[in-house]
């Protein structure tokens, strides 16, 4: 019964947290439609920053609060509104998105810069302080985290249902236009609720951090649970986020107490959130098919199949000649490079013309990469099992996941991507007791394996280029266009979905195979979570609607590596501008390459 | 030859009732479907184009019960719609559009064109979807819905967007489609079209079946008047 207490007691407390978090998430996305998947992050750099202050500057610790909660962080979301998300009103999920990833990646990268790696310690609130419930010790931290909850709770409450400011924000969100005729100034209430999110994000962090160490990556994504709680109340409610968020607290709290500390068992408590979040998101109500106007995009210009043979024979033939004139150290990076690209062609397939935006594409790759290990064969047909595989797992996604949309698709794919990262390629399962496989090379020189490389991405492009051309290419782009339309002419289109995601899939799993051999040894850590997010990055700057797009995208994700070895300062740098650029070039889904096209149509005409 | 049977059809958002208990009966020929804003018309069609669950009642397609049906299936059984809100495939080309319906249906691409030509929008074949204007892109909806071959078709205002001669030259299209055996169900605001071209028309108001009659006996209803002038 004590323990049970204590156990409730802490599970309360984490809750409590979580809540102060995710109540942050709503305001921001009830009142400017834009779900700041940064949010963690901000909470993250706040959090390193009140250390600073607190621990290594020395300063007491309510000013360091006062001065991140209160100054610091508002001003950030001031920043964060003001030129970036306020350009992004109105625009597609996917958009959106992809900018608040870039402000993640920029801020870990940031805090990389600012902050090395190194332990840091945060002392508790009040650490003198503390009552006894029965036997069960409460500390003063933990007051203060539960009163901040409450205070949040009602502040919000105040601010939203009894405040002008709240009425005019909320009046905001369903017509910004309408309301700046009565007066309102949408702009300014936007950035208002910005900045009490960044603060709110920032206070959720800190009281978070005696609970978890303060470190850039597990911070940032710590908010996944957040953002379940926030769904627990669909984005809006308020009262039901912080329900969610408590009962998260509690769940997670009577796991670590309750389960059996099996090693399974302590994966899949590490994976609680991301099942949470994909239990909620599948218990929304199937999302209508949406109605309401006209929507095109431009991509770039898809080449016929004569155009796109004769560019292979090109790639092809400059791939061949570099071959001959680069030793094998580059070779094998070159060979890397192109892997990448085939990563990213899925992405072409699945976002740039499907329209979905996957935050866990990577995973297929570990997929892939995990099959080719286990069957340890040298024949080619390793290559088409783990295709196979990936495509079976992504089918099966699909199938659960698709019947939310947009936001909460992507938000599944990230919680997918949670769950098959914490049960099966972190545990013993995909790569063994010591977490590494050796993997036999199809080919053994780095020029064959470059050759090989750029033969499958060229094979793949060609296969891209052919569907984007034919039948399914135009069903996929109906379906993104209209899928209201799509259906009432007859296309089932969860299915055509389903397909495409695991053809998507198939391609990931296919360059995962390819990413194994290459480098002999694969290890779970290749794989993690994070890495799913510079990849989205990286395929939507350098152009997530052409096969250009994702040869250039692979160039520099194989290049970001380097960089980090030879010049981390720099590097951390490199990945605060790839955030920056992904959150400005966000508007055109065509990237880098499509200026170089326009440029090449310029010169010609 | 097709007939449609609402039958006790009410659709609920939270507390709003759109359609609140709505029978009628759609034959072969031009059927008008007309109200003020708001009187359920297109929360109608969606039901009974599968987009929408009612809330309670049931659609029927030649006596067989399609309410549990999705719209992929509808459409196979000769359901098509046109869409108030525009749903025209706006990265694609006008072409594309019709070709991607026709695909469905695995009916001859070389139809497109010939589809294109019959609505009046050939013109525009190669342009794509979202830069042509509103009454070539409704056009094309028509196109692309004809491209399923269907049976019954739920047009949702047609015409706006059309001048004179041209919501002239679509009411002889909507002749002749009916000459064809189909049943076609026209929401419009343009009563001359209503008028000139409906063999029956049915009216809504406030969700609710106010009368149905020839476009005689609904010129001289009292009520219909009243609905409409407030």
């Amino acid at each position: 019964m004590t323990a049970l207490l204590a156990y409730t007691i802490f599970g309360l407390v984490t809750g409590g947290a979580y809540a102060v978090v995710a109540g942050g998430l709503v305001l921001t996305y009830s009142t400017s439609k834009v779900f700041n998947v940064g949010h963690g992050a901000i909470g993250m750099v706040m959090a390193f920053l009140y250390w600073e202050l607190a621990e290594n500057r020395g300063l007491p610790q309510w000013l360091a609060l006062l001065i991140v909660v209160g100054g610091c962080a508002p001003l950030f979301g001031l920043v964060i509104e003001r030129f970036v998300m306020r350009r992004l009103a109105g625009a597609p999920v996917g958009i959106t998105l992809v900018a608040g990833v870039g402000v993640l990646v920029g801020l870990i990268g940031a805090a990389q810069v600012i902050w090395p790696p190194q332990a840091r310690p945060v002392r508790p609130f009040l650490d003198q302080l503390g009552v006894h419930i029965g036997q069960s010790f409460v500390s003063g931290h933990d007051l203060v985290t539960l009163a901040c909850a409450v205070l949040v709770a009602g502040g919000l409450y105040v601010l939203l249902n009894r405040t002008r400011t709240g009425l005019a924000m909320r009046a905001c969100v369903d017509a910004p236009e309408l309301a700046s005729l009565y007066g309102t100034r949408p702009h300014r209430l936007s950035a208002l609720s910005w900045a009490i999110g960044s603060a709110l994000a920032a206070l959720g962090g800190i009281l978070l951090t005696p609970v978890v160490q303060l470190d850039y990556v597990t911070m940032t994504l710590l908010v996944i649970t957040a953002y379940t709680a926030a769904l627990v109340g669909r984005l809006r409610s308020l009262p039901l986020t912080f329900v969610g968020a408590l009962g998260l607290g509690l769940v997670q709290s009577y796991a670590v107490a309750y389960l059996p500390s099996s090693p399974f068992w302590i994966s899949f408590r590490a994976a609680i959130p991301a099942l949470l979040l994909f239990v909620v998101l599948l218990a929304m109500p199937q999302s209508p098919l949406r109605i309401g106007g006209v929507r095109g995009s431009r991509g770039v210009a898809v080449p016929t199949g004569l155009t796109a043979g004769v560019g292979a024979g090109l790639f092809l033939g400059v791939v061949v000649a570099l071959a001959l004139l680069v030793d094998s150290v580059v070779a094998g990076q070159l060979a890397l490079a192109l892997v990448f690209g085939i990563v990213l062609l899925s992405m072409v397939l699945l976002t740039g013309y499907g329209g979905v935006v996957s935050l866990g594409q990577f995973t297929f790759v570990g997929v892939g990469a995990v099959t080719v290990a286990r069957l340890g064969s040298t024949s080619p047909l390793t290559l088409l099992a783990g295709a196979a595989v990936a495509a079976a797992i992504g089918a099966l996604i699909a199938l659960t996941a698709l019947r939310v949309s947009g936001l909460y698709l992507a938000l599944a794919t990230l919680g997918f991507a949670q769950l098959m990262d914490k049960l099966v390629l972190q545990s013993p399962i995909a790569f063994g007791v010591r977490g590494s496989l050796q993997v036999p090379k199809l080919v053994e020189s780095a020029t064959a394996q470059l050759l090989l490389a750029a033969g499958v991405f060229a094979l793949v492009g060609m296969g891209v280029l052919a569907v984007r051309r034919g039948r399914l290419g135009r069903k996929m782009i109906a379906v993104k266009d209209s899928s209201a339309a799509c259906a009432t002419l007859g296309m089932n289109v969860r299915w055509i979905r389903v397909g495409v995601f695991a053809l998507s899939a198939a391609i990931a799993g296919l360059a995962g195979g390819l990413f194994a051999q290459l480098r002999e040894t694969v290890a779970a850590s290749d794989f993690q979570l994070f890495n799913n997010l510079p990849l989205l990055l990286f395929a939507v700057i350098a152009g997530v609607t052409s096969v250009s797009g994702a040869a250039l995208g692979g160039l520099l994700l194989m290049l970001l590596p380097v960089l980090q070895s030879g010049f981390p300062a720099f590097a951390g740098a490199a990945v605060v501008l790839l955030g920056v650029a992904a959150a400005g070039l966000a508007r055109d889904p065509n990237g880098l390459v499509s200026w170089f096209f326009r440029a090449w149509s310029w010169r010609r005409a | 030859m097709s007939t449609l049977r609402v039958e006790g059809v009410t659709v609920r958002f939270g507390e709003v009732t759109a359609v609140n208990d709505v029978s009628l009966v759609v034959s072969p020929g031009v059927t008008g479907l007309i109200g003020p804003n708001g009187a359920g018309k297109t929360t109608l069609f969606d039901v009974i184009s599968g987009l929408r669950r009612p809330s309670a009642g049931r659609v029927l397609l030649d006596d067989a019960d399609i309410t549990a049906k999705g719209p992929h299936q509808r459409s196979r059984l000769g359901v098509a719609r046109t869409f108030q809100r525009l749903e025209v495939f706006g990265s694609l080309t006008v072409w594309e559009n019709v070709v991607v319906a026709l695909e469905s249906r695995r009916r001859s691409l070389r139809l497109a064109s010939k589809l294109l030509e019959r609505v009046g929008i050939a013109e525009f074949s190669d342009n794509q979807a979202d830069t042509v204007p509103t009454g070539a892109a409704r056009l094309l909806e028509l196109a692309r819905a004809l491209a399923t071959e269907p049976r019954l078709l739920l047009l949702d205002e047609p015409s706006s967007g059309l001048d004179r001669a041209e919501t002239n030259a679509f009411g002889e299209l909507l002749q002749e489609l009916s000459a064809e055996g189909r049943s076609v169900v026209l929401v419009e605001h343009d009563m001359d079209l209503v008028m000139g071209y409906c063999d029956h028309v049915h009216v809504l108001n406030l969700g609710r079946l106010l009368t149905s009659g020839t476009p005689a006996e609904i010129r001289e209803h009292e009520g219909v008047r009243e609905a409409y002038l407030g």
